[in-house]
């Protein structure tokens, strides 16, 4: 397994906001994390990102232990996040974003990853110079996964990347999921959108209130009657 | 007119140096969110290293870049000891820890060097003039305009070409997203520190070249332009704080030479009346920063 998470607990003061998640990604895999706001989602991601420090258990990426290291060393052991509202740098331009996320490449790498990235993202390409802060809502979540891919990640961890898009850009991004899953890239994707995320995952977690309440395949989880009635028709579009 | 002009003039040299303080100011701010009370500090360790330097016989020549490497050094140090242990603290603390160090500096000069100002000798050129036309200029303010203009400039190509730069701006606008890309936080705040210690220094050089002296309290007038020059301009901007440094001197010089008889001994008050009446009505400064929340 790529990333292993086991007894994974994470608390914001008294309250546990992931309780006990014992998860794993393989290499090459898509796997979809879903479940209603305020599951842990995002806290989940955030611990094993290294920006939330676990209170118990432990993060093995790649076979070592990688438990409470900084961000920055997770990134360079090869996971990086798509972070939950992009987060883009609205003050630096497109490429200056990309080059921050290829930041701990050697330099020589560079070039031809913003070229990659260039034809990977056409509409990025035109944008180059521009300052990220004028880019539409879908471009500004291309930009924030391509500054992700910068890094040359093992591992791309996405936090709801179609939230907040309009129907047709959504498409985009899930889209271009699938593209990637074809180039091989393994994926640890949270959304809300889980029928749609189903169709791309290999498989699933759902997580509810902190805790893992199911796993399997995309058809698995959706024979499962009731699982999805507390948040999929509510948030889906 | 003739006496405006020269006033501008005037002013844009003293204003060059609070600009370069300011920037300094803004510099820190921007990655670390501290409102640094401590920056004038950098000039009291300064004026002291010139002081001993001087004794033993250096010319400005030497002092000028030593000034500037203590500045580096003392800021490096400042940061290694004090703010590195209150990262991530509230505002309020890291506002504090300032206060703190600008006094604990003030306290130890006076008890190891002693409560006395220290002078020494200022440059021979430092009244010369010379005249364009009807207008005096002094060959220092010409100086201190065209060094800061090339020390700008060569700060703008720090920020805007290297990788440090960038993950400066990207640190001063989201640290936290900053660190998730990659970027070493040690090291981009270690970088600011540095390049806000080479700024103070630069300004310092011709800080202590005007007074000739330093004291133990000598941190106060520098920290107190500079820190007012970044909220003039508006906190975290850079482009702020130059122009906040530009306003302010040429707006000390200007009321000086042109408020009537007595008043213009009220200058300063003046001063920062004017500040408050630019913050009633631009609460965040000349240039807003809209992107500095941090954590």
């Amino acid at each position: 397994m790529l990333l292993e998470t086991t007894g994974l607990t994470t608390r914001y003061g008294s309250i546990s906001a992931l309780r006990d998640v014992s998860l794993s990604v393989g290499a090459g895999e898509v796997v979809g994390l879903i479940g209603p706001n305020g599951a842990g989602k995002t806290t989940l991601l955030g611990t094993v990102a290294g920006l939330l420090r676990p209170a118990a258990g432990t993060v093995r990426f790649d076979g070592a232990d990688m438990t409470g290291k900084a961000p920055d060393r997770m990134l360079r052991a090869g996971l990086a996040l798509v972070p939950e509202h992009r987060r883009i740098f609205v003050d630096l331009t497109v490429v200056e974003n990309l080059k921050i996320g290829g930041i701990t490449l050697p330099p020589a790498q560079r070039p031809a990853l913003l070229e990659e990235m260039a034809e990977l993202f056409p509409v990025l390409r035109d944008k180059w110079d521009t300052a990220a802060g004028y880019l539409s809502g879908g471009e500004a979540q291309q930009l924030a996964i391509a500054r992700a891919l910068m890094s040359k990640p093992r591992l791309l961890m996405m936090d709801e990347p179609s939230l907040g898009l309009a129907p047709v850009l959504v498409d985009v991004v899930f889209e271009l999921i699938s593209t990637l899953r074809d180039q091989g890239c393994t994926m640890l994707v949270v959304e809300q959108n889980a029928n749609r995320m189903l169709e791309v995952a290999d498989r699933a977690y759902v997580l509810r209130s902190g805790a893992l309440v199911a796993a399997g395949t995309g058809p698995e989880l959706l024979a499962r009657d009731g699982l999805f009635d507390t948040f999929v028709g509510g948030t889906a579009e | 007119m003739t006496e405006l002009i020269q006033n501008v003039i005037d002013g844009l040299g003293r204003g060059s140096i609070y600009a370069l303080l300011a920037l300094g100011v803004a510099v820190i701010f921007g990655v670390m969110h501290l409102l640094n009370f401590a920056h004038g500090e950098l000039i009291t360790v300064s004026g002291y290293a010139a002081y001993a330097a001087f004794s033993s016989g250096w010319s400005w020549f030497l002092v000028a870049p030593l000034i500037i490497v203590v500045s580096i050094v003392s800021a490096l140090l400042i940061e290694r000891v004090a703010f590195s242990r209150v990262r991530g603290a509230s505002d309020f603390t890291l506002v504090l820890t300032s206060f703190g160090i600008h006094f604990l500096v003030s306290a130890v000069f006076v008890m190891y060097v002693g409560a006395r100002v220290k002078t020494f000798s200022e440059p021979g050129w430092i009244a010369d003039t010379y005249s364009i036309g009807p207008i005096a200029v002094e060959v220092f303010d010409t100086v201190v305009i065209a060094v800061t203009i090339v020390t700008l400039l060569a700060t703008v190509a720090i920020l805007q070409r290297t990788m440090f730069g960038l993950a400066l701006r990207a640190a001063a606008e989201d640290f936290d997203t900053a660190r998730l890309m990659g970027v070493n936080s040690d090291r981009v705040i270690r970088g600011a520190f540095a390049l806000s210690g080479a700024l103070a220094g630069i300004a310092g050089i011709f800080w202590l070249m005007r007074a000739g002296n330093t004291a133990p309290s000598a941190g106060i007038d520098p920290m107190l332009k500079g820190v007012l020059a970044a909220l003039i301009g508006g906190l975290g901007s850079m482009r702020g704080a130059v122009l906040g440094g530009l306003a302010l001197g040429v707006a000390e010089v200007v009321l000086r030479s042109q408020l009537p008889g007595e008043a213009a001994a009220l200058t300063e008050g003046v001063v920062f009346a004017l500040i408050a009446l630019l913050f009633i009505f631009r609460p965040q400064g000349l240039i807003s920063v809209a992107h500095a929340e941090r954590v």
